[in-house]
């Protein structure tokens, strides 16, 4: 079981509010990603949750049991650090090892758990180096078997993937998420990476300064954004924004469009602009589209399209794929 | 990290270094200013009384007085001269590519590591002795007169020493500092058409110069304490021509008997040592923070 | 990084470094030299080739008693060591991994300590020790070298502190550790590189202390500086003998020295240089 609740629970250091009272609940099997810029308070909010920082107020709930004043360890969670945090004078085996030791499991029992998790993450070969012989990638296999071992409620990640190169990430990506549908074990994971967030997560949750914006399922936080905040954080490219004359007519204060809804044509449409830089993907090209009253437009087209700078392009949103916020950039619906 | 009864015990493992510290720095200091302002002389030990700033003033009035303060001053002016510049000469040197490299490094460090009363000896009687050192012997094949050093040039014979002892340390910082100049800033610099002078006086200077003001000022604290290779070589004469003020304090205290003097003295002493270890403290200070 | 290097750039600098390196270790050697030859030998003039006798190493045994003060040298910075080290361990320790608003202005007070010059407090610890009947006592002199170098030693084990991530200590926790296990399987596996290198400069720095070894002591508790400088007293030229006791003195904080350079810049200069 791994239902965690947060009451109200609030966190300041000294003076400064880091997160004011937040509610959140988090079911039993569920992948819960915490996404939101830099500073924002991601990994203050998962340490709450491990134990590591004490709440300033308010409670937390572990399968319905108050853990709040609780030791990490009594809590039944493991985590995954950004660093790793694997124990540098031990093996990769004796790493693994560690948590059941401090368990004072036999050591028969030991052996074959480890032995059984080394297998899951093709660690096998690797169980007698110690981690500065091993690759990120694989160091990170290490901090995952280390976790697992423990069979633990919850598995906490704290940006577990940000210090490995681009395509690493997308293996350990799949890795991770993998050994979800194994395990079915709620899984909390920090990333600043919205990618990350909308291919791994079945709930996400998008803070911003402490706040929690909005939670939701990675299609609702895409197709209805609450605010203006998460319209412009989810999707990549980002969001189009305009305000003024061009969104007075939809009878909103802004409205958004994303690149992948706007239509583009040689001959006629919405918006008048000129291309800027258009960066052919292959798959896609993303035009950077200069429009007057609107400022750069950002479009989505096929891979194909035979555009280039300077040239006049008339731009054209999905009616039905239009954004509305009042002035406090809460969505109209 | 941050539950209560951590942050009690760790109060509770920092308090005996602070008690002791806290001891050590109070009571011997408040002890010496009390006698520096008592008539206080070991070998009349029943009489004393207070003095007012009799013992500042006997102090202030002896030649003596003025005569170790600038030779304190030329002593540690002169070694930190000599081991600055030396270091960063032998630091540059051992800093290229070169064969044995390791074992250049351990021959200039080792005098580092002897001890001052040993260092004085050796260069007393081995290197500068008038009639069998090896500088008179150098003398005598180049057809020259021998000085007689310690009798001649005391007080340069004694930087000498010091410096001799201190090079290595001026050496080894400034080497450690030299060698973590990034790599990539001096193939950067190459890049841009720098050559060796123009890389030493933009790159290397600035960046040498952190540790060059931490090696004048850790010299400058030990310095101004040189003792042992003066009690060695010249126990502070002839005269007074090589006694410095530690010296000095020294002779007043332990063999003039006198406390009172020596306390005075003492506290002058701690004044100085204070003005350097407010620069010192700063540039360490600065160093804390990031 | 990796370039050719002329090889002719490489001799010059070689020859050059070589040069300069010997002038400067010339002192040592030369007595390491004259400590195997014979009196009068020692005061024949220059001469790098000895006739290869231990007389002066025998001599020093049986007329001066080499082996008291090498054995005080031994107690004194050994144990002063381990003195400082039992505490300063704690206090490094709980500065590093619970450091508060005044962690950092305790730090600079205790450097502060080091800063005192040792002859402005000569009368007072001399009549303190005087009293207490601790004057040539090999206890009071160990307590004063461990707290000359108690700053020196806190400090350094700060540094080496610091540098263990504060992560590994929470995932220690994670894993169930309680604060002994923490101590025990984590904190001092990493820690004891960086405790044996502030031993090893601690020891370098007490066996030469050179001011209070000589004040506090004349026989009973006199380590190897004072025995040494025992020799200035101008009875007669003895260079073979004095040679001798001082390669003694000296060989075996020289080895350990060489195995110290790295600690020793980051000891000396606080952490300011590393
Ligand atoms: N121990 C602390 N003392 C004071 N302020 C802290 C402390 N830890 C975090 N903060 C502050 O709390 C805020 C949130 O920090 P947090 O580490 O949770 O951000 P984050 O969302 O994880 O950011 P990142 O994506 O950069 O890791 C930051 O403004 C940070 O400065
Ligand atoms: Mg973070």
């Amino acid at each position: 079981m791994g239902n965690i609740t947060l009451k109200k629970v609030n966190k300041s250091f000294g003076e400064t509010q880091v997160i004011p009272a937040i509610d959140l609940t988090i079911e039993d099997g569920e992948f819960v990603v915490f996404v939101g810029p830099s500073g924002c308070g991601k990994s203050t909010l998962l340490r709450l949750i491990a134990g590591l920082e004490d709440t300033t107020s308010g409670t937390i709930e572990i399968d319905g049991r108050d853990v709040t004043g609780e030791a990490p360890a009594k809590r039944g969670l493991a985590m995954v650090f950004q660093s790793y945090a694997l124990y540098p004078h031990m093996t990769v085996r004796n790493n693994i090892a560690f948590p059941l030791k401090m368990a004072k499991l036999d050591a028969a029992l030991i052996d074959k758990k480890v032995t059984d998790a080394a297998r899951v993450l093709n660690l096998t070969s690797y169980l007698d180096r110690r981690p500065g012989q091993l690759s990120g990638g694989q160091r990170q296999r290490v901090a995952i078997g280390r976790a697992i071992v423990r069979e633990p409620s919850a598995f906490l990640f704290d940006e577990p993937l940000s210090n490995l190169d681009a395509s690493l990430r997308g293996t350990m990506r799949l890795e991770i998420s993998e050994l979800h549908q194994q395990l079915k074990t709620t899984m909390v994971y920090v990333t600043h990476d919205q990618v990350e967030a909308m291919t791994m997560a079945d709930k996400i949750v998008v803070l911003n300064a402490g706040n929690i914006e909005q939670v939701g399922s990675p299609l609702e936080l895409y197709n209805k954004p609450d605010n203006l905040f998460v319209a412009g954080f989810i999707g990549s490219p980002r969001m189009n924004f305009a305000t003024g004359a061009v969104s007075a007519p939809f009878n909103a204060h802004t409205i958004g469009f994303r690149p992948e809804h706007t239509r583009l044509s040689g001959e006629s449409g919405s918006w008048k602009g000129t291309v800027g830089v258009a960066e052919h993907l292959g798959s896609d090209t993303f035009l950077h589209v200069h429009v007057d009253g609107i400022g750069m437009v950002t479009v989505r087209t096929s891979g194909d399209v035979a555009v280039h700078h300077g040239d006049t392009v008339f731009l054209t949103p999905d009616a039905d794929r239009i954004h509305r916020f009042d002035a406090k950039g809460l969505a109209i619906r | 990290m941050a539950t209560q009864n951590t942050r009690a015990l760790a109060r509770l493992m920092l308090a005996p270094s602070v008690g002791l510290l806290l001891i050590w720095m109070i009571v011997p200091l408040a002890m010496t200013l009390y006698f520096s302002f008592q008539n206080y002389n070991l070998l009349n030990p029943t009489n004393v009384s207070f003095a007012g700033l009799f013992n500042y003033q006997y102090f202030y009035s002896d030649p003596a007085f003025f005569q170790s303060i600038w030779n304190t001053m030329l002593l540690v002016g002169g070694v930190l001269l000599i081991t600055v510049v030396g270091g960063v000469a032998l630091a540059l040197l051992i800093d290229q590519p070169m064969w044995g490299q390791g074992i250049v490094r351990i021959l200039v460090i080792s005098p580092f590591f002897v001890m001052p009363p040993v260092a004085a000896l050796v260069w007393k009687n081995m290197i500068m002795h008038p009639g069998y050192g090896v500088f008179a012997d150098i003398s005598r094949f180049l057809g020259l007169q021998p000085i007689d050093w310690f009798s001649q040039w005391p007080l340069f014979s004694i930087v000498i020493i010091v410096a001799w002892q201190w090079l290595p340390f001026a050496t080894l910082i400034l080497l450690t500092a030299l060698q973590s100049l990034d790599g990539e800033q001096k193939e950067a610099a190459e890049m841009d058409g720098a050559n060796f002078l123009n890389r030493f006086i933009y790159l290397t200077v600035p960046h040498l110069a952190r540790s060059i003001t931490v090696v004048i000022l850790i010299q400058t604290i030990f310095l101004l304490g040189v003792y042992a290779e003066i009690l060695v070589t010249t126990n502070g004469g002839p005269g007074y021509a090589s006694t410095n003020l530690p010296f000095l304090i020294y002779r007043t205290a332990l063999l003039g008997y006198d406390v009172g003097g020596a306390s005075a003295g003492g506290i002058i002493a701690v004044i100085l040592a204070n003005i350097v270890a407010f620069f010192l403290m700063r540039a360490v200070g600065k160093n804390l923070d990031k | 990084m990796a370039r050719a290097v002329s090889t002719r750039r490489t001799v010059f600098f070689t020859v050059a470094a070589w040069i300069v390196a010997l002038i400067i270790f010339f002192p040592i050697l030369y007595t390491i030299i004259t400590s195997f030859k014979s009196e009068t030998e020692a005061i024949q003039g220059f001469n790098i080739i000895p006739s290869g006798t231990f007389q002066s190493y025998i001599d020093v045994q049986t007329q001066k008693d080499y082996f008291k003060p090498f054995m005080n040298s031994v107690f004194l910075s050994v144990g002063s060591t381990f003195l400082a080290l039992l505490i300063s361990v704690p206090a490094a320790w709980s500065m590093a991994f619970s450091p508060t608003k005044r962690t950092k202005d305790i730090l600079m007070w205790m450097l502060s300590t080091k800063m005192m010059p040792a002859v402005a407090v000569l009368m007072p610890i001399y009549l303190i020790f005087r009293d207490f009947g601790l004057l040539d006592s090999r206890i009071g002199l160990m307590f004063m070298l461990m707290m000359i170098n108690l700053p020196i030693v806190i400090w350094m084990l700060y540094t080496y502190f610091r540098e263990i991530p504060g992560e590994i200590l929470e995932a220690a926790r994670m894993d169930g550790a309680s604060m002994w296990g923490e101590i025990w399987y984590v904190l001092t596996p990493m820690a004891v590189p960086g405790i044996a290198s502030t031993m090893l400069l601690n020891i370098i720095l007490a066996w030469n202390e050179a001011f209070w070894t000589l004040r506090l002591t004349t026989t009973d508790a006199a380590p190897l500086t004072a025995f040494i400088a025992s020799f200035s007293s101008p009875q007669g030229l003895f260079w073979a003998k004095l040679s001798a006791a001082s390669t003694l003195a000296i060989a075996p904080i020289l080895i350990m020295g060489w195995f110290s350079q790295k600690q020793l810049v980051r000891g000396l200069t606080f952490g300011a240089v590393k």
